[in-house]
């Protein structure tokens, strides 16, 4: 007893207080997360899952801190109600939502752990069901061998390519806002930013590109980017700015080596 | 050396050729010219034979280009832009690139041999001007190099236009942006060049015939002229053992000049094809045709033009309205980034030679160049415009580093706008404190010799380094040096010894010439003459020899 009074006044004692404090709380948090998980697993096990009912469970897990027990929103993040099940399926399949941290835009990243298509599919049915909004698309929808890439290709640089340059590879925009590149993003992918206009994006509905054009364009996209190369190495598809690195950097140096080679050797005067 | 007879066959045959045009004479004279070595007097040869590939490559590319903004529907071999119209200039340009053989090939080395042409052009610029070789005599040459580059700016942008893709028509878009930004005759200029309103259907002919005629031959006759009076005046040579302003120290032009400079053509040739078939440059099947309705993120001029498209982008968003908009506009966030920094850059350029003489007043001929140490002045001077145009030239390449680092676009222009300002300030007073050091070792070298590395015991117990004397080469090369001139008169010696500045000296301008030139000239770290007082820790002992005389002390 005599002991921790001594101590208890220790410069130090403040911080070890508080990290006891964070550990415990951690702690808990933890254990109650692990153990509502092994709940929904179980239940989706046993087939007995309603969609709606475990979507709002795995909301109320991971999104209601910002976006609001019922899904309405807070000064973190935005309102669900009717933003529609296509608009899940695109941020949660592509890692952006959850978020991991407070930023201009969130970034593509390897999803969360307990995201799967079962978790997508429940999460999308409870939001869709607070106020409707745009559905998943089939997989006809996305089709990209059903798609025109000509037809695509002028639909792409009319509307796309001011933020995510000519071939995808992204840019930036106004405070650290940027449009990705399009490397990674799948065809529903595509297709569902299309119809959300996800984060800085703009919402293209069917009546400005229709679903078939809206399939010529993820034809395009999908088509540019595996085609090969024919000129060589493609310097990141982002035009004169690495060619104009590579010019001077493997050029000239190349150059500038071969003179002091060739010039090596050098008369002495007599 | 004999070789006997020379066989009749040659030996007619050149009779023949001598005695009608005379020439053997002329070789007999030229031929064994003596040329210096130094790896960076090849560094303009990169132009040369840049320009000679470009002249080759190009020469193939219009046997099937067509310069014409006519509409076609593309049906050629590159499937994703089938049945889409476009003009022919871009159809054509997409055959070249997919259905002639060798041809994208063509247009690879084309295009690399531009930027390779526009990149020796500047390295060789900044040697000529950093060891000071534009001096007196050459000052026409410097000036036929900066009508050189100015020329080669726009046949790189004519150049550029013409597949008319989309990244080259946003190029041609930022182009009619600074003609029309031009006060009373912008648009009238606007509609003359592009034969009516933008983008009209005569662009592509006329900067066709520009491309591949007019400046193309300006730039064979300017580089003619180039190399005609560098022959006559001599190459210039760096500082070394036996190099005077009377004498060229090097090798003969034939054999020994001519097979480095014929490898440094195939050397030049060999990365221009290495870069043509491995790297892609310019891939115009990506960016489609161009719509003035389209414009792509990452628009990019290519590296040349980088510093205007920077300085564009670095500019706010200032403009006069004259009389509300009646009396017109005055688009000064497009004026004044389009003309000031080419123009403070270009005339710059062309000035510097007569500015340096006017305030070092040094009338002399030059024919040993300077080591960039050995006039801290100049040297900084060029660092800072390159720090200027560097900026500039990164600035143009904002929205792909914000979008590469993840930094905020409107924090690299903030940043730039700063920057541009702050940092060619510092990079003046960084090079010149960098010039002095350098100057600093080199007097230390001259005075205590070079560190051996050989730690001596002296008998009193005394720990010393032995220095030796510098290698006679090296030590020519430091002792070269001299102070840069100071106009007579500007350091305070009056003609007449009486204290009252000569009459050229009294008027402001002399005033400032004066001041200007005594801050410029001068001799900042003198070399003391070695060996001299202070050798008291420093034994200047031969290699080797152990024993001579020592300071003692």
């Amino acid at each position: 007893m005599n002991r921790i009074t001594a101590r208890r006044r220790h410069p130090l004692a403040r911080y070890a207080v508080l990290l006891l404090a964070l550990v415990l709380i951690g702690g808990f948090y933890t254990l109650v997360t692990a153990k509502s998980n092994e709940r929904a697993d179980a239940a989706i096990a046993s087939g007995k899952a309603d969609d709606v009912a475990e979507g709002k469970k795995l909301f109320e897990l991971s999104c209601s801190s910002c976006h609001g027990l019922n899904a309405e929103g807070t000064k973190q993040g935005p309102t669900l109600v009717g933003v529609g099940a296509a608009a899940v399926d695109f941020q949660v399949s592509s890692g952006r939502m959850p978020m991991a941290n407070p930023g201009p835009q969130a970034p593509r990243k390897q999803p969360a752990p307990w995201v799967n298509e079962t978790t997508i599919r429940q999460l999308a049915a409870y939001v869709q069901s607070l106020g409707g909004g745009p559905a998943v698309p089939g997989n006809e929808q996305v089709d990209a061998a059903l798609g025109d890439k000509a037809k695509g290709g002028e639909l792409f640089r009319a509307n796309c390519i001011q933020c995510h340059n000519f071939v995808g590879a992204g840019g930036a925009l106004t405070q650290g806002k940027h449009a990705p590149p399009l490397h990674e993003a799948t065809e529903r992918q595509i297709y569902e930013a299309m119809i959300t206009g996800p984060q800085a994006m703009p919402v293209f509905n069917d009546s400005i590109i229709t679903p078939q054009q809206k399939r010529d364009m993820i034809a395009y996209i999908v088509g540019v980017r595996d085609e090969p190369n024919p000129g060589g190495a493609g310097l990141g598809r982002v035009g004169p700015v690495t060619e104009g690195l590579v010019a001077w950097i493997v050029g000239i140096s190349l150059l500038i080596l071969a003179a002091i080679w060739i010039t090596a050797k050098k008369r002495q005067a007599q | 050396m004999s070789v006997g007879p020379v066989p009749k066959p040659i030996a007619g045959v050149s009779n023949f050729i001598d005695e009608r045009i005379g020439a053997g004479n002329f070789l007999k004279r030229n031929l064994r010219k003596i040329f210096p070595d130094h790896w960076s007097f090849l560094l303009g040869e990169v132009a040369l034979y840049s320009f000679v590939i470009l002249l080759l490559t190009g020469t193939f590319l219009t046997f099937f280009f067509r310069p014409s903004m006519g509409d076609v529907v593309y049906n050629g071999s590159y499937q994703p832009l089938q049945g889409i119209t476009m003009s022919e200039a871009y159809a054509s340009s997409l055959h070249i690139s997919f259905d002639v053989r060798g041809g994208l090939l063509m247009r690879q080395m084309h295009h690399w041999a531009a930027l390779l042409f526009i990149a020796g052009l500047m390295v060789h610029a900044l040697r000529v001007f950093f060891t000071g070789a534009y001096r007196k005599p050459r000052e026409l040459n410097w000036l036929i190099g900066v009508v050189l580059f100015t020329l080669a700016l726009f046949e790189g942008l004519t150049g550029y236009s013409l597949p008319d893709d989309l990244l080259s028509g946003a190029g041609l878009r930022i182009t009619q942006g600074v003609i029309l930004s031009l006060p009373v005759v912008g648009t009238w200029l606007s509609f003359f060049l592009f034969g009516g309103e933008y983008p009209g259907a005569d662009v592509i002919s006329r900067f066709y015939s520009i491309h591949i005629l007019l400046i193309p031959g300006l730039l064979l006759a300017l580089i003619t002229a180039h190399l005609i009076l560098m022959w006559v005046q001599k190459h210039t040579q760096m500082p070394g053992k036996g190099r005077t302003n009377e004498n060229v120290v090097g090798g003969p032009f034939y054999p020994s000049f001519m097979a480095k400079s014929g490898a440094y053509f195939m050397f030049t040739f060999g990365v221009i094809a290495l870069l043509g078939t491995a790297a892609q440059i310019n891939p115009i099947w990506l960016f489609g045709p161009y719509t003035p309705s389209d414009i792509s993120a990452g628009s990019q001029p290519d590296f040349y033009m980088g510093f205007l498209e920077g300085s564009l982008r670095l500019m706010p968003a200032w403009e006069i309205n004259l009389f509300g908009t009646a009396g017109g506009t005055l688009p000064l966030n497009v004026l004044i980034p389009a003309l000031v920094p080419l123009g403070i850059i270009l005339t710059g350029m062309a000035l510097y030679p007569f500015v340096e003489r006017w305030v070092t007043g040094d009338n002399r001929e030059h024919h040993v160049v300077d080591r960039p140490r050995n006039n801290p002045h100049r040297t900084s001077i060029g660092m800072t415009a390159i720090t200027f145009y560097g900026l500039l030239w990164l600035m143009g390449a904002n929205d792909e580093i914000a979008a590469f680092f993840q930094v905020s676009l409107n924090v690299t222009t903030y940043v730039g706008r700063v920057l541009i300002i702050v940092g060619p300030i510092l990079a003046y007073v960084i090079t010149y404190r960098i010039c002095l050091g350098l100057q600093r070792i080199d007097a230390a070298t001259i005075d205590h010799g070079v560190e051996t590395g050989v730690i001596k015991r002296l008998p009193d117990g005394e720990y010393i380094e032995v220095h030796a004397p510098p290698d006679p080469g090296i030590e020519a090369r430091v002792r070269d040096k001299k102070p840069v001139p100071i106009i007579a008169g500007a350091d305070g010696d009056t003609p007449d010894g009486d204290g009252i500045p000569s009459e050229k000296m009294r008027h402001p301008l002399g005033r400032l010439r004066a001041k200007m030139s005594r801050a410029y000239g001068g001799e900042k770290i003198a070399l003391t003459d070695g060996h001299g007082e202070d050798q008291e820790k420093h034994a200047a002992v031969g290699p080797g020899e152990d024993d001579t005389s020592s300071p003692a002390r």
